[in-house]
């Protein structure tokens, strides 16, 4: 009863803060429908056992924690080279003046806000709905606050294959911004779709995306959060993936005081393929969290789960990694790894993988590894006249590099790679090794 | 090009001294050989001239070219010119075999002051030196060891020696674990280095390496010191005799 009350009270001091979003339309009924779910589970306290390892009080506090922006002048705009499809969210309100034309081949996108006004729309059958189902086995209090209270957010339909990359930028300006975002993709059979996010987007982020993947279509998401030191997010992806359809995402963490990400994956048509990826570098005040949760519906799915952290001067990183396979879900191939690389006894990861199975005919496995850097491996490079920063550097890559493979597009992961260099470079160059 | 005087040296965590007093001069251009039985302190000599961890120096210096070695970290080792060949050369899965070979040219080039190789410049010379030692272009993209046979470690470590052209080259028993044509393509890529601005020193436990390389100077080590010093003429000695003999008489 004290646990209810706690999630009850924690609500109420959320929502205290928040203007309530008009109700009209198709997307007023969503809306209705989150708020009274919302309201019978409350918002997670720390003695909620999936929060045991990450303190929600500073995501359910009434007002965003403040956060400084961080405005490095040396370091290119995220994907710089690409050629992308440019939306822009200024502390999550669409800038149209920053954005390219929003119209492409191959692809509807739509505000949010515009969306309410149709009578009829696809989203729909998405908006809110892969977010309510993925509130099973375990609640995730935040996406469906996301899908009740988003002030902004696109609707991305897909019915061709896209041979240019969308992206979302989310810039931060100010250092109080509460930002909630809500966005749907809907891929249609046979359609393909990269989708970039990048940037920090608020002092504090709660977000729902929500992915449905029809019959052998193809999503690629790449993200980068942004480097903000002080930032808080919640984020969440939901998918629900179709026969012979490909899902695939990869983030990019570096800096922030809080992140957790969660990812709720369905495998819902047979001979489906998941991958899931991120790999995050956190220095001092950082905690990340990385729970993901891929449900294995249909037979003849596969799903990967590739997850990597390098953590120096007390920074924690947590992984809470769940493959259930459903009765009936034959033929399963299930793969889930969590590493991370301690750069100093300061820091920590905390892991909880976790395997539930109800098929028989069924390949599922997982590892996780905490590990210093390889000082037989530093000297060689040493010997070499690498110096002994630079030697790290090259390890902690060596050490990411099997996430960062999960990204498809080669131009995209070597925008990753050099990236990382680039931090690391600095943060050698920082601390004066 | 290498002093060596009276280096003893100790194991950090244990007391256990390993070298008690060695003195060794390499002159320019001259190929040393040390041979000498297990746990004599070969390989801790070499180790503690490149600067790993985990041997406290107690007593003496080791000096290239009038420079201390001991006070500098191994990347200033090298880009002063040593080099050493690993016994074991280590794997390091997910860097690749040509970005570590870019990656410590251009460190020491930097060092030195000098211009940083260009992608095509790099290509082009690790090439030429990759043929000579029989490394195929296969070879140089995988993660730099892994994977590597015996013979295509040692061969990859000749390699790196060739690109990095040092002064002071330190081959730690690099004949261990090769066949003969390995060890004939090995030898050809030291004796293809081999000039009067360059040293060798040879650690090695047979006298086979030293057909194929011919030492000027080949010293015996037991215990941690250097027994005995000579010619050419003392590795077959030791081959025929094995190293009891030598032992003895030196007491």
């Amino acid at each position: 009863m004290a646990l209810a009350q706690a999630k009850e009270d924690a609500l109420t001091a959320r929502v205290s803060g928040l203007t309530l979003a008009e109700g009209k339309g198709w997307l007023g009924s969503a809306r209705a429908n989150a708020r009274a779910r919302l309201a019978a589970m409350g918002l997670p306290v720390r003695r909620d056992e999936y929060w045991r390892y990450t303190d929600p009080a500073s995501l359910v506090a009434p007002f965003a924690p403040s956060a400084a922006r961080y405005q490095p002048s040396d370091e290119p705009e995220a994907f710089d080279g690409i050629d992308r499809l440019k939306i822009v969210f200024v502390d999550g309100v669409f800038d149209a003046d920053a954005s390219d034309d929003l119209t492409l081949a191959g692809v509807a996108i739509e505000r949010l806000e515009h969306a309410e006004q149709a009578q009829i729309h696809w989203a729909q059958g998405t908006y809110g709905m892969l977010e309510a189902q993925g509130q099973t086995p375990v609640a995730r209090p935040f996406a469906t606050l996301a899908t009740a209270h988003a002030t902004d957010g696109v609707l991305i339909r897909v019915t061709g294959r896209v041979a240019r990359p969308v992206a979302l930028i989310y810039v931060h300006a100010s250092d109080s911004s509460d930002v909630i975002l809500h966005h749907c993709v809907k891929l249609e059979a046979g359609a393909k779709l990269t989708l970039l996010e990048s940037g920090p987007a608020a002092a504090r982020l709660t977000k729902v995306l929500e992915v449905d993947v029809g019959e052998g279509a193809e999503f690629h998401h790449v993200r980068l959060q942004g480097r903000d030191h002080d930032r808080r997010a919640a984020t969440h992806v939901f998918a629900r993936i179709g026969a012979h359809a490909l899902f695939k995402s990869f983030t990019l963490t570096a800096n922030g005081r809080l992140t957790r990400n969660e990812a709720v994956i369905d495998l819902a048509g047979p001979s489906a393929r998941a991958h899931i990826a991120g790999a995050a570098v956190g220095d001092g005040d950082f905690h990340h969290d990385d729970t993901v949760f891929v449900t294995h519906t249909a037979p003849d799915c596969e799903s990967r789960q590739v997850f990597k952290k390098v953590l120096m001067n007390g920074a924690t990183g947590v992984f809470q990694g769940k493959i259930l396979v459903k009765p009936g879900a034959q033929k399963t191939d299930g793969y889930q790894i969590s590493q991370s690389l301690l750069l100093d006894g300061d820091s920590q990861f905390l892991a909880k993988p976790e395997l539930e199975i109800y098929a028989d005919d069924v390949k599922c496995s997982h590892g996780s590894t905490s590990g210093a850097i390889d000082e037989t491996a530093l000297f060689y490079l040493q010997s070499r006249g690498v110096s002994r920063a630079s030697a790290q550097g090259l390890l902690v890559l060596a050490f990411l590099a099997e996430a960062i493979q999960e990204v498809d597009d080669e131009a995209i992961a070597e925008d990753i790679r050099l990236r990382l260099e680039g931090w690391l470079a600095r943060h050698a160059a920082k601390s004066g090794r | 090009m290498l002093d060596i005087k009276n280096l003893q040296v100790k194991l950090e965590d244990e007391d256990k001294i390993i070298l008690r007093g060695v003195d060794l001069k390499i002159g320019a251009g001259e190929v040393h050989a040390i041979m000498g039985p297990n746990g004599s302190g070969k390989s801790t000599l070499s180790y503690v001239l490149a600067g790993r961890d985990g041997y406290s120096v107690t007593e003496g210096s080791a000096t290239l070219e009038g420079l201390e070695l001991l006070e500098l970290a191994p990347e200033e080792r090298a880009a002063a010119g040593l080099f050493l060949a690993f016994q074991y050369p280590v794997e390091i899965p997910g860097v690749g075999n040509m970005t570590f070979l870019r990656t410590a040219v251009n460190s020491q080039r930097k060092a030195r002051g000098e211009a940083e190789l260009s992608a095509a410049d790099f290509l082009k010379l690790v090439r030429e030196k990759a043929k000579a030692l029989k490394i195929d272009a296969e070879m140089l993209k995988r993660p730099v060891n892994v994977g590597f046979s015996g013979g295509e470690k040692k061969r990859n470590e000749i390699l790196q020696m060739a690109m990095l052209e040092p002064r002071m080259c330190i081959l730690d028993e690099t004949d261990s674990g090769l066949d003969v044509d390995a060890m004939k393509l090995v030898a050809e890529g030291v004796n293809a280095l081999r000039d009067a601005g360059r040293s060798f020193l040879l650690i090695t436990h047979y006298q086979r390496l030293l057909d194929h390389i011919k030492p000027d100077v080949v010293h015996i080590m037991a215990a941690g010191r250097i027994i005995r010093t000579g010619g050419p003429e003392l590795a077959l000695e030791v081959e025929a005799n094995g190293y009891a003999d030598i032992m003895g008489e030196v007491g």
